[in-house]
């Protein structure tokens, strides 16, 4: 019935499913990482805050808070070995007025009890001097020292790259139709490439992780409600802010940040609002004026005009009680092998902190399974380390003359904003997962995110693709089949 | 072969660009480079394969390839040293410059004088907040431009132009000869941004319907541009409810305004005019940064490509009395300012000791249309230097006045001037 047999089949290669792929890639098990998306990456982990949280922000006793603040302490290491970019600059709850001090305190015992380490109380004297274009009536800010922030992209990138590297089997274009039942065993699962049979499957769906479920017959009352956050990006010649900034947070979110990016953009939001669809990533006015009004309460200088950016993402919100009886909460991540059927590891709900979790939630499952049984034996020749490629913007000129007499294409620059090369789009496009759309490159090398917004680049990265691809440039999308870029030839009336 | 000085270094190889090299070489400079990003001189012009080109200067309706190419001969004479599809990464106030290419590695190279002739980039939909999904099948107007006439294909077949700046309106008729339906040009603005000739020519003559004080309220549409929903706007720019439509296309073209670009300028310390987001300039050019001198759309937007060659020509000359001797400084300079219904005025400010030499020209951007006949007035105060008489004003077309050499007296009382367009 099936093309191959596997050990583990994951569902969603975003980061939660990278990640996993990564840590099972250690093990002697036959892999597959299935991705419904053109691209790893696409969904939730394509569009967020890029933040890896200190972890006194979730609920005690709940998995969100564990899964937080140990995978916050893991980031360092894999940083160290799969090489993207993450910066452990501390992050900051400001406080506006003295009503907000006074929360900040009962915000720091909650983060003791989570276990996180390194938190300070500053008084605003203290913020003021760090963060310069601060709200002057601040009166003070929680200082959390383990607080981060990550290239996002680059991190499921890497984590999945470093998966493949290691023996792990990725299909893009690949979605989950449905299991593949032997009375209560799942034995593999249909897709709209073909049925594959496995012993594992792992449920790392995202957004659609309770449709997954649901098809296993198991949670019929957890639901995915997606949860928009919308964001401007501003341009990092005329707004510098050098710190993460969240405001003291409401009963329901973390508010709306002022925050810096490894890029070195200055990013302001996300706003919080439930909708319907898995699928709505329509940014809107009143969203807009929302995170703006927000931004402005943290950081009053602001000025819209040297906005380049605005985008949304979608929150996976579940509502999933804590497992621990003695804690009220039904937001909490579902990581588990329920006891119903045999075969899944069934994953749901990981919203924020999802990111900061993901290294954590990996090696739970990697315990699950053992929990289970699996005996996962580790392969000798697994290698942990995935190299980055060169990134000519970050390099020093001497750098940078030496990567161009070694490779002449690494010389032409392709998006004048962000000053990234041929050679750099190149070698993605050859990289162990190709990047075989503009937004594939966009995500890899920051192409296109500048002021320009790819209006100089688009038309040469089209032709590199389609070049290096060895199709056509009417084959050449944005983001998978549908959103090709050109439709037909000039002077080709005929086709009309 | 790349020399490590020259006497005058260009950055872009646009109209600005290519007359200041060759005014350059011609007032005496002996070694002049132009470095461009793209694989061939001409700049954006290139692609601008209508005519419309050349009148003022030429007497001559011509492509832009075919005015682009009159310079780009006259340059290959003069032994000015090109350096193609290279990027300018780094400019010192000391005018260093660090540009990088395939062909030539990375380069440093030093300069007496240099020319930012950069140009200016499109604003995009971002810049403006555009609401709604971000599929495939959003252009600016000039990346269209680019698919179509250089790589030779339609990024579409049903288009919606939003703003009716000149390349979105000369676009529109462009897709219309390749066999594309143009729904629509929307226009937030109360008025038409662009050239009233190309509104004639692109869109009324080919039926092309243009609604002012219209908007897109939203893109709709996941992986590809499904419709867009416009909608009418009232004098404070708030969307009117109920006067939403839904237009079906499978891209929007946007055209809503020129940027000039300036984050080389930047890095080597010249002062930018928030208004024109260009360099503030004096009547040679040269911006705050001596030795550093700025022409063409990299200063302010203009709406003829004549009027940038001949700030090109002004600035090479300049450039090159830089570089080959010190130039004579009389330190008397007076302000411009934009007075009543100006936007902007350019140069901002000008030596006194110019009139001496010769008329000098003011050129600015009206701030509200005046559908009737006017005056363009330079006052200093009360006092009036001199006026010139305009049938009309409007926000798209650029206004020209030169303040004669016998203004030279009435300048020398000034500190500042102001410059103001009322009715007659």
């Amino acid at each position: 019935m099936a093309d191959k047999n596997y050990d583990v089949i994951i569902i969603g290669a975003g980061v939660v499913g990278s990640m996993v792929a990564r840590f099972l890639s250690r093990y002697k098990l036959d892999v597959l990482l299935i991705e419904k998306d053109s691209d790893i990456g696409m969904g939730a982990s394509s569009a967020n805050t890029a933040i890896i949280h200190a972890g006194y922000d979730p609920k005690p006793g709940t998995l969100k808070a564990e899964m937080n603040v140990v995978g916050n302490q893991m980031f360092d290491q894999l940083a160290g070995e799969l090489n993207f970019t993450f910066e452990r600059r501390g992050d900051y709850v400001v406080a506006i007025g003295p009503e907000e001090f006074a929360k900040l305190e009962s915000l720091r015992q909650q983060g003791l009890e989570n276990g996180v380490p390194g938190m300070v109380i500053l008084n605003g004297a203290d913020v003021r001097r760090r963060e310069p274009n601060i709200n002057p009536e601040v009166s003070g800010a929680l200082w959390a020292t383990t607080g981060g922030i990550c290239d996002p992209f680059g991190v499921v990138i890497a984590a999945a790259e470093n998966a493949v590297v290691n023996g792990v089997t990725l299909m893009t274009d690949t979605a989950f139709q449905d299991f593949i039942m032997d009375g209560k065993h799942i034995v593999g699962i249909k897709t709209n490439r073909g049925d594959f049979s496995s012993r594992w499957v792992v449920n790392s769906a995202g957004l659609y992780s309770d449709v997954v479920m649901h098809k296993a017959g198991l949670r019929p009352e957890f639901k995915i409600t997606p949860r928009k956050g919308e964001y401007y990006v501003f341009d990092k010649a005329e707004i510098t802010i050098n710190n993460v900034l969240f405001p003291v947070p409401s009963a329901t979110s973390k508010g709306i940040l002022v925050t810096t990016t490894v890029h070195g953009n200055t990013i302001i939001g996300p706003n919080a609002l439930e909708i319907d669809d898995k699928e709505d990533r329509s940014i809107t006015r009143e969203g807009l004026d929302e995170i703006w009004q927000g931004a402005i309460n943290l950081v009053p200088s602001l000025s819209l005009r040297y906005s380049i950016a605005e985008f949304a993402g979608l929150r996976p919100g579940g509502n999933a009680p804590c497992e621990n009886p003695d804690v009220k909460y039904n937001k909490d991540f579902i990581i588990e092998i329920p006891k119903q059927v045999e075969g899944l590891v069934n994953l749901g709900g990981i919203e924020s902190p999802g990111l900061s979790s993901s290294p954590a939630i990996a090696v739970r499952v990697v315990e699950l399974l053992k929990g289970a049984g699996e005996k996962l034996e580790e392969k000798s020749e697994w290698n942990p380390i995935r190299r980055a490629r060169p990134r000519f913007r970050d390099m020093l000129p001497t750098e940078q003359k030496l990567l161009i007499e070694n490779d002449p294409s690494y010389g032409r620059i392709i998006c004048r904003c962000e000053n990234v090369t041929e050679g750099e789009i190149v070698a993605e496009i050859h990289a162990p997962i190709p990047a075989r759309t503009y937004d594939a490159i966009k995500r890899r090398t920051w192409l296109g995110t500048g002021r320009c917004q790819g209006g100089f680049d688009t038309p040469r990265v089209v032709e590199i693709l389609a070049r290096e691809l060895g199709v056509s440039p009417l084959e050449i999308s944005k983001k998978g089949k549908g959103s090709e870029f050109l439709v037909r030839p000039t002077k080709d009336e005929e086709a009309e | 072969m790349l020399k490590e000085k020259y006497d005058v270094i260009v950055i872009g190889a646009g109209p600005a660009g290519l007359a200041a090299a060759i005014e350059a070489k011609k007032t005496g400079a002996q070694e002049v480079l132009v470095i461009e990003r793209a694989q061939e001189l001409g700049g954006i012009l290139q692609q601008c394969i209508h005519n419309g080109f050349g009148l003022q200067i030429f007497k001559k309706d011509l492509p832009g390839p075919a005015y682009a190419q009159r310079f780009i001969d006259e340059l290959a004479g003069l032994h000015i040293d090109t350096l193609l599809d290279a990027m300018v990464l780094n400019v010192t106030s000391e005018r260093r410059v660090y540009a990088t290419s395939r062909w030539s590695g990375f380069v440093e190279l030093d300069t007496r004088a240099l020319v930012l002739a950069m140009g200016c980039r499109e604003r995009t939909r971002a810049q403006i907040a555009l609401p709604g999904t971000r599929p495939a099948g959003v252009y600016t107007a000039g990346t269209a431009q680019r698919f179509v006439n250089i790589e030779g294909f339609m990024p579409g077949k049903r288009f919606v132009i939003l703003g009716s700046g000149d390349i979105g309106m000369i676009m529109a008729r462009r897709l219309t000869f390749e066999g594309a339906k143009v729904e629509r040009v929307l226009e937030i603005m109360p008025f038409l941004t662009g050239l009233t000739r190309n509104y004639v020519q692109c869109l009324l003559d080919y039926d092309i319907p243009l609604q002012l004080h219209h908007t897109v309220k939203r893109i709709i549409g996941n992986d590809r541009v499904e419709a867009i929903e416009s909608v009418q706007i009232d004098e404070q720019r708030q969307p009117i409810p109920g006067t939403e439509e839904t237009i079906p296309c499978d891209t929007l073209l946007l055209s809503v305004g020129l940027i000039p670009e300036n984050e080389l300028s930047r890095k080597a310390g010249v002062s930018l005019d928030p208004v024109t987001a260009g360099p503030f300039v004096d009547e040679k050019m040269q911006t705050s940064v001596p030795g550093i001198f700025a022409a063409g759309n990299v200063v302010h937007v203009y709406d003829l490509v004549d009027w940038v060659t001949q700030a090109g020509l002004l600035c090479g000359r300049n450039a090159a009395q830089y570089a080959i001797a010190e130039r004579k400084h009389h330190g008397r300079r007076v302000k411009m300012k934009a007075g009543d219904n100006v936007r902007y005025v350019v140069p901002h400010v000008l030596d006194k000791e110019s009139l001496a030499e010769s008329a000098q020209l003011l050129q600015m951007r009206v701030t509200l249309p005046i559908e009737e006949p006017v005056w363009v007035e330079v006052m200093n105060g009360e006092e009036r230097v001199t006026r010139k008489a305009e049938l009309y004003v409007r926000p798209g077309e650029m206004v020209n006045i030169d303040i004669p050499q016998s203004a030279y007296d009435a300048v020398q009382r000034a500190s500042e001037l102001s410059v103001r367009v009322v009715r007659r």
